[in-house]
């Protein structure tokens, strides 16, 4: 039928073969007929001849050769489909001398255009690898230009490829990191996996182990925990490292690389997955890298997973018997969760108990051990006997339960079923051993038992229990051992020796009654069948009965028996597996499994962060060439002066921008989605012909078509957003209406408001909004002292804002959000980053009578109140006495405006000094607050008067925000002005900076060099201020201020004037 | 990774062997018998099993074995998640996944695991899209390609696969445009002698079908989405909108899917529908034992209490039980001793009641284990955890859809030890 004309005929002869195939039936006679339709024009015979090829390639080569130019010429084929399958085929066909022609094959798939033939081109790297292991080099060069890739389609693929080819090139994973994390929960589920477990791993190697601190802290006790003198040398290098929140700092010196966070941060999400095996890669991922603080959310995810297919369980369990001996706290709360029902399957039951069992402590034993109750009564024995031991292992591990468990066990001793005798036996003995003393009664009972018991084991364990505390029980123990030699023939092996060792033992305690006994036992072993036995005797004998020939050892028989043995410590199967990765295989078995990597321990010292930074960022592709100039003069910031917090730099402004971008970003991609995308577009171009000169031809292909890519994202991404713009906007309502408020209030509130993450961040949070106002001071100091380098900082947000609403799809825009969450805390310490604090006089020295008071806008946010300025005051007395009870008296304020005062100074010393923080709100006027300043002796008039630039506090915008913002502050709301810079601050790093000590405005990205933008809210109302300085030619340069509030606006003009022309 | 899959029948035979890279003997799977052997019940077969040059990992499902080998390091859940969702896409193509149904269909499910597996890695795993590659055989499609010699193979690329939804097909057409969701809730639980709760919880589903034209994006939204603890999404769910704002807001896939499985907080409190009295005794040194079994309705909420199934696995020295339901029918099977009693309806007015005397091996002593109680019912137009769906809104499209919602109780692993 094969080599009939009919494409039906051919495809019912191709489906019967098949069918053989299947059933595992030799077609192997059959290639030379099958492969002359490997170019049948029918697609699905021709994918029937692809299978039978595939399956017989390997014993038929040469005839498999005759296929290969179909192959060839399929991989020219402009359906992608077919291209795509040729290659599958091909690289499937398991002959050597292909293997040139195969290299090729996946050389030009990698570079394809569509991205499902570059995937088909990933799944080959392996196969090919494993018919020749010697193309490795060059099959890395294709991971490497693969991994780069940026499509999530290939990215599950390529790192697949990579754990199989080359899981030792780690380093190639860089560049890529960060692209990867961001990918990951658009990546196909199977994909995931792979590429968590891989993370998993180079974190490992990467990043500093999170609870380091942790272990020293325990050690420490709880002096450590508070005060922060111990690990004073640690804290050299906080400063630039920037803590979370500046108290756990104190404490903590640990800081996590940013990057670690952002894995962490973007796995979480797929603990919501379907896939069980995603889930339990991420909890994998969680409990090998993240602080002991966050583990716990794991628990709730695998206790779902429980539900599932009971394979699932059963590997799920094993993984969570592993966690609960490190970390038992975690699944505490769900112990009900793994309470056995009767129609579980034995090895679910067992795991289940063993879970129980490490769970146990204190105050949950007494209904786990109401519950083992009932499990007693199982009809399944071997899970009873597991219960048994499990209540043993309890006993064992919580001292007060002991006594219970022990009468339970011996009340067992009754039961009908001999297993259940014998293993409680088992387990009494090993608990006696711990204090034999008081149960020299269990002991007698015992004794009585071994009339009854016919388990070999339990009788050999009471033998050994009557041998070794013989002197418990004088009087049986010599009558057990008359009515062992008795049925000494029948017993089993270990009972045996047993008795052999009883008797031995006897004869040295009380060898006047057992010394023919003895005897007797010892010449029947001499003549037993097992070697091991007759072994046993004739060394006992020796040792115990003396001859003149015996040496030195008999003198020492005494103490070799009746030495003291430890009591055996009883604990849990799963104890060393914590070793291997969660989740693998090799966890599973308790044995290396062939291809297992090695989880590596934590580094000492974490290596150069630096290597991640990626020099043309490829996932965030900046929208212009400028921008990237930017970027690359700014780029010494990152790795240079301060390589640690480069990238936290990045992450904090990411994240401080953020929440700006999710008031805005909705409305933004809908709205004005087309136009972005145009200028995008053509941005796109203008970088193509700069990437021209370096790489032609394969960078335009892959250059191209992410652009296409992202357009279509990008309409199917607006589709989707126009819907939520409604939702959005009136959440960006209510944001701005929160953002009256300080920023790490509203943080904290939005957080509880929403009730979105969980609970542990919301719980840092809150710890972090707690411990602010006591730690203030504190903060403040440490500010001053790295002002410098802040403001170095200032502008590295604009690369990597930018891209965000003009390029990325929604996975970026969300993992962006995703920032926001966590590291708000960190924003503080970076939004105000003025470069030096104008301090102004509030009272002379004189006038003060050797009180002298300067007081500065600190731009810190007042945290007790959003709408009020904060005012740090330097109180010095200068003075020879001591002044008592500084506070504030009779406020004299303007209508509308509040003063929050400063918690009055009870005792400042002659010479020395205090800081004090008051907030103001001015009402978004500069009119001044007056008040008097009184101490135990004197009253004295003081005003504050604050500069326009401070009422108000920094904003985050993206360019295109700024500019919609912008155009709806026209006309009247916008004040220009001409002016000539001054000589000094002519370039752009110098206008910045003068802006910004003006006023305290953020810079908003911009695409130009020669214009700055700022923006900023005003601290009451709120309303937008948005300045733009644009330099011309010769220091000529126009200033132009938007804002609602046209008074504010036009004194911001006059002081920002006066800034840049000085 | 997925050396080999071998699928294997309760009689122990292998009826289909597939391999992705070279050909594994069957007798590897030897190994697996050898377990099968000592395995009691057929559960109780381990999930993993090490042999000298490869591992197998199996599951079970509708008495067929799927066997995949292994020849290195792989996460295991990683397989079993994999054999799971093979098997889902038999019964999602054939109807059922039963041996008679793969060997009826071999060649499509020869098809279908090339598509699935490339080289031993998941290739094409939602069913959306290997639809598109591989259409379902019926009845019609087979005999239109009989006349008109087409085929089952689609010759182009699943625009699934490279789209941003790759769950949902494109080009999507009904004249009937309709949305149905059904929320079941199963309560598990284990119920003590005295009546009293030891374990309660909530697990549900929320199971759609949706056969919509074009790309529907709908939104979902409940009453009182806090009553949900954890969850877990289809991936057209988008999960920062649930963070947000609590709402379901998905592009569905075509056809049936799972958009969503939660659980319901222990901290809530959990209604059971039923209460259960029992009088199970064996009397020491009599052949007898008496049985009594009472079940009534306890929170339902007005809603009446159907198709209840009370199953029981008596002791191994029961010979037979003469019992009289006063409701229903019972059956006892004196080889597995176990004890089923289908109830039907419950009654409140006349409880149903299963009464009699249990015939004990002569001489045998009285068993000491008390059997558990598993109880099935179902209880229909209501979710026991009070979750409510408040509304459902479709977007992008203009047809009015026609909408559906169904509730559903069911009873989980519902166990009353006695």
């Amino acid at each position: 039928m094969l080599d009939s004309n009919k494409d039906s005929l051919k495809l019912e002869a191709m489906k019967r073969i098949v069918a053989m195939i299947a059933r595992g039936k030799n077609a192997s006679d059959l290639f030379p007929a099958v492969v002359k339709n490997v170019a049948c024009k029918n697609i699905e015979v021709k994918k029937l001849v692809y299978v039978y090829l595939v399956r017989y390639a390997e014993e038929q080569q040469d005839l498999a050769l005759l296929s290969i130019s179909t192959f060839q010429r399929g991989l020219k084929d402009p359906n992608q489909l077919i291209r795509a399958s040729a290659l599958r085929v091909l690289s499937s066909i398991r002959v050597t001398i292909i293997v040139p022609i195969m290299m090729l094959a996946i050389k030009e798939a990698a570079s394809d255009m569509s991205p499902y033939v570059r995937k088909t081109a990933a799944h080959a790297i392996p196969k090919l690898y494993s018919l020749d292991p010697e193309q490795k080099d060059q099959l890395i060069e294709v991971i490497e230009k693969l991994l780069a890739d940026k499509t999530t389609l290939v990215a599950g693929s390529v790192v697949m490829a990579f754990e199989e080819v080359c899981p030792e090139r780690i380093e190639l994973i860089h560049k890529n990191y960060r692209k990867l994390c961001n990918l990951l929960i658009d990546v196909e589920e199977w994909g995931q996996v792979v590429i968590i477990n891989m993370l998993t791993r180079y974190a490992r190697t990467q990043f500093l182990n999170p609870n380091m601190n942790e272990s020293l802290l325990e050690e420490g006790n709880d002096k450590a925990f508070y005060g922060s003198d111990d690990d004073e040398d640690e804290e050299e290098d906080e400063k630039d490292k920037k803590a979370e929140a500046p108290a756990m700092a104190k404490r903590k010196p640990y800081v996590m690389d940013p990057d670690h966070r952002l894995l962490l941060r973007n796995t979480k999400p797929l603990l919501q997955s379907r896939n069980a095996a995603v889930v339990m890669a991420v909890a994998q991922l969680y409990f090998h890298l993240a602080p002991k603080a966050e583990v716990g959310v794991i628990a709730k995810a695998l206790v779902r997973l429980l539900r599932s297919h009971s394979e699932v369980q059963y590997v799920v369990l094993q993984n969570v018997a592993t966690m609960t001996i490190k970390r038992r706290g975690m699944f505490e709360p769900y112990l009900k969760s793994f309470y056995i029902r009767s129609t579980d399957p034995t090895q679910i039951k067992v795991l289940k108990l063993e879970v129980l069992t490490n769970l146990a402590n204190e105050t949950n034993i007494s209904t786990i051990l109401r519950e083992f109750q009932t499990y007693i009564k199982s009809m399944d024995k071997d899970f009873v006997a597991a219960t048994i031991q499990a209540i043993g292992r309890c006993a064992t591990n919580i001292g007060e339960v002991r006594d219970t468990c022990l009468n339970g066990l011996v009340q067992l001793l009754s039961n009908r079923d001999e297993l259940v005798v014998a293993e409680s036996v088992v387990v009494i003995k090993k608990l006696l051993q711990m204090q034999p003393e008081k149960h020299s009664d269990i002991i007698k009972h015992m004794a009585k038992l071994t009339d009854n018991i016919q388990v070999p084991m339990a009788r050999a364990s009471i033998l050994w229990l009557i041998g070794e505390y013989c002197e418990h029980v004088p009087k049986i123990a010599p009558d057990v051992l008359r009515k062992m030699a008795k049925s000494f023939t029948n017993e089993e092996d270990i009972v045996k020796l047993q008795i052999i060792n009883l008797a031995a033992k006897l004869y040295l305690t009380n060898s006047k009654q057992t010394k023919l006994l003895t005897q007797y036992v010892l010449n029947l072993a001499k003549y037993d069948q097992n070697y091991d036995i007759r072994d046993r005797a004739r060394f006992i004998r020796q040792l115990i009965v003396p001859t003149e020939k015996s040496g030195a050892l008999s003198k020492y028989a005494k103490k070799l028996f009746l030495a003291l043995k430890p009591a055996p410590i009883l604990e849990s199967p799963f104890k060393d597996r914590d070793h291997f990765q969660l989740g693998s295989l090799s966890h599973l078995l308790n044995a290396k499994a062939g291809g297992y990597q090695e989880l590596p321990d934590w580094p000492e010292a974490a290596p150069d962060p630096s290597v991640r930074n990626v020099e043309v960022p490829e996932w965030t592709k900046c929208s212009s060439r400028e921008k990237r100039k930017e970027k690359k003069v700014e780029k010494p910031f990152y790795s240079d002066s301060e390589g640690e917090s480069g990238p936290t730099e990045s992450a904090d402004s990411e994240s401080d921008s953020a929440s700006g971008l999710e008031s805005g970003s909705g409305i933004e991609e809908s709205g004005s989605g087309s136009e972005s995308e145009e200028s995008e577009e053509g941005s796109e171009s203008e970088e193509e012909e700069e990437e021209e000169e370096k790489d032609k031809k394969k960078k335009k292909k892959e250059l191209k078509k992410p652009v296409q890519e992202s357009e279509s994202e990008q309409s199917s991404e607006e589709e989707v957003r126009k819907h939520e713009r409604k939702n959005k906007q009136r959440k960006s309502d209510s944001e701005s209406e929160s953002d009256e408020e300080d920023d790490s209030e509203s943080e904290s509130s939005r957080s509880e408001s929403e009730d979105s993450e969980s609970e542990t961040e919301v719980k840092k949070k809150k710890k972090a909004a707690e411990s602010k106002p006591p730690s203030k001071p504190v903060k403040k100091e440490k500010k001053e002292m790295s002002l410098l380098d802040l403001d170095d900082f200032e502008p590295a947000p604009s690369p990597q804002v930018t891209p965000v609403n003009t390029f990325l799809s929604s996975s970026l825009v969300t993992d962006l959000e995703g920032l926001s969450l966590s590291d708000t805390v960190l924003s503080p310490a970076t939004t105000s980053p003025c470069s030096a604090l104008k301090s102004y006089e509030l009272l002379h020295r004189i006038t003060g009578e050797g009180l002298c008071v300067e007081y500065c806008f600190s731009r810190q946010p007042f945290s007790p109140d959003g709408n009020m300025v904060a005012v740090q005051m330097q109180v010095t007395n200068n003075s020879t006495s001591d002044t008592k009870n500084l506070h504030m008296e009779d406020v004299k304020l303007q209508s509308g405006m509040r003063v929050k005062e400063f918690p009055e100074i009870e005792l400042l010393p002659a010479g020395e000094s205090a800081t004090a923080v008051m907030g103001i709100d001015f009402c978004d006027s500069t009119q001044a607050a007056n008040f008097q300043l009184c101490t135990h002796t004197r009253k004295f008039f003081v005003s504050i008067q604050p500069p326009v630039g401070e009422l108000m506090r920094p904003v985050f915008l993206t360019e295109n925000e700024f500019k919609k913002e912008q155009g709806q502050l026209m006309g009247m709301n916008e004040i220009t002005e001409k002016l000539t810079l001054d000589a000094k601050c002519r370039n752009e790093h110098a206008i910045v900076q003068s802006v910004i000590t003006a006023a305290n405005l953020s810079r908003v990205p911009c695409g130009s060099d020669r214009e700055c933008r700022f923006a900023g809210r005003t601290v009451t109302s709120g309303s937008l201020v948005l300045a733009t300085v644009a330099s011309k030619e010769e220091g000529a340069a126009q200033l132009t201020v938007n804002c609602e509030k046209m008074v504010i606006g036009t004194m911001l003009v006059k002081d920002i004037l006066l800034a840049l022309t000085q | 990774m997925i050396h080999s899959l071998f699928l294997i029948n309760a009689s122990g035979d292998i009826f289909l062997e597939k391999h992705w890279k070279s050909v594994v003997s069957r007798s590897v799977c030897d190994y697996f018998f050898e377990a099968q052997e000592r395995a009691t019940e057929p559960e109780n077969v381990p999930p993993v099993i090490p042999t000298p040059h490869h591992y197998l990992i199996s599951v079970l499902r509708h008495r067929i074995y799927f066997v995949a080998v292994i020849q290195s390091e792989v996460p295991p859940l990683f397989v079993i998640e994999f054999l799971h969702r093979v098997v889902d896409t038999f019964q999602d193509y054939f109807g059922v996944c039963t041996e008679a149904a793969i060997k009826d269909n071999v060649v499509v499910v020869y098809e279908l695991l090339e598509e699935m597996l490339d080289n031993g890695f998941p290739l094409a795993t939602e069913s959306n899209i290997l639809k598109e590659l591989i259409k379902p055989p019926t009845i019609l499609r087979t005999m239109v390609n009989t006349i008109t010699g087409s085929t089952n193979v689609g010759e182009q690329l699943p625009t699934g696969q490279l789209s941003v939804v790759p769950w949902r097909r494109t080009g999507v057409k009904y004249t009937n445009n309709e949305a149905y969701f059904d929320v079941v809730e199963e309560i598990d639980a284990i119920i003590d002698k005295s009546g009293s709760t030891i374990t309660a919880e909530i697990q549900g589903v929320i199971d759609a079908c949706v056969k919509l034209t074009g790309m529907p994006d709908l939104t979902l939204s409940f009453m009182n989405p806090r009553l949900l603890d954890d969850v877990s999404f289809h991936p057209c769910v988008r999960f920062k909108r649930w963070e947000a704002e609590r709402i379901l807001s998905f592009i569905p896939p075509d056809g049936n899917f799972r958009l969503l499985s939660y659980h319901v907080s222990s901290q809530n409190l959990v209604a059971i529908p039923v209460y259960v009295k029992h009088n199970i005794t064996f009397r020491e040194g009599s052949s007898q034992g008496r049985f009594d079994l009472t079940l009534g309705p306890k929170q339902t909420m007005g809603k009446s209490v159907e198709s209840v199934l009370v199953s029981s696995q008596l002791p191994r020295g029961v010979l037979n039980a003469n019992l009289n339901p006063s409701q229903g029918t019972y059956t006892f099977d004196p080889v597995t001793k176990m004890l089923s009693w289908e109830v039907g309806k419950i009654n409140p007015q006349k409880l149903p009641s299963l009464k009699g005397t249990m015939s004990l091996q002569a001489g045998a002593s009285k068993p000491d284990e008390n059997p558990t109680i598993n109880i099935q019912l179902k209880i229909q137009q209501m979710a026991i955890s009070g979750l409510k769906v408040n509304r459902l809104d479709m977007y992008g499209e203009k047809y009015k859809p026609f909408k559906g919602i169904k509730y559903m109780t069911k009873a989980g692993k519902f166990q009353v030890r006695t």
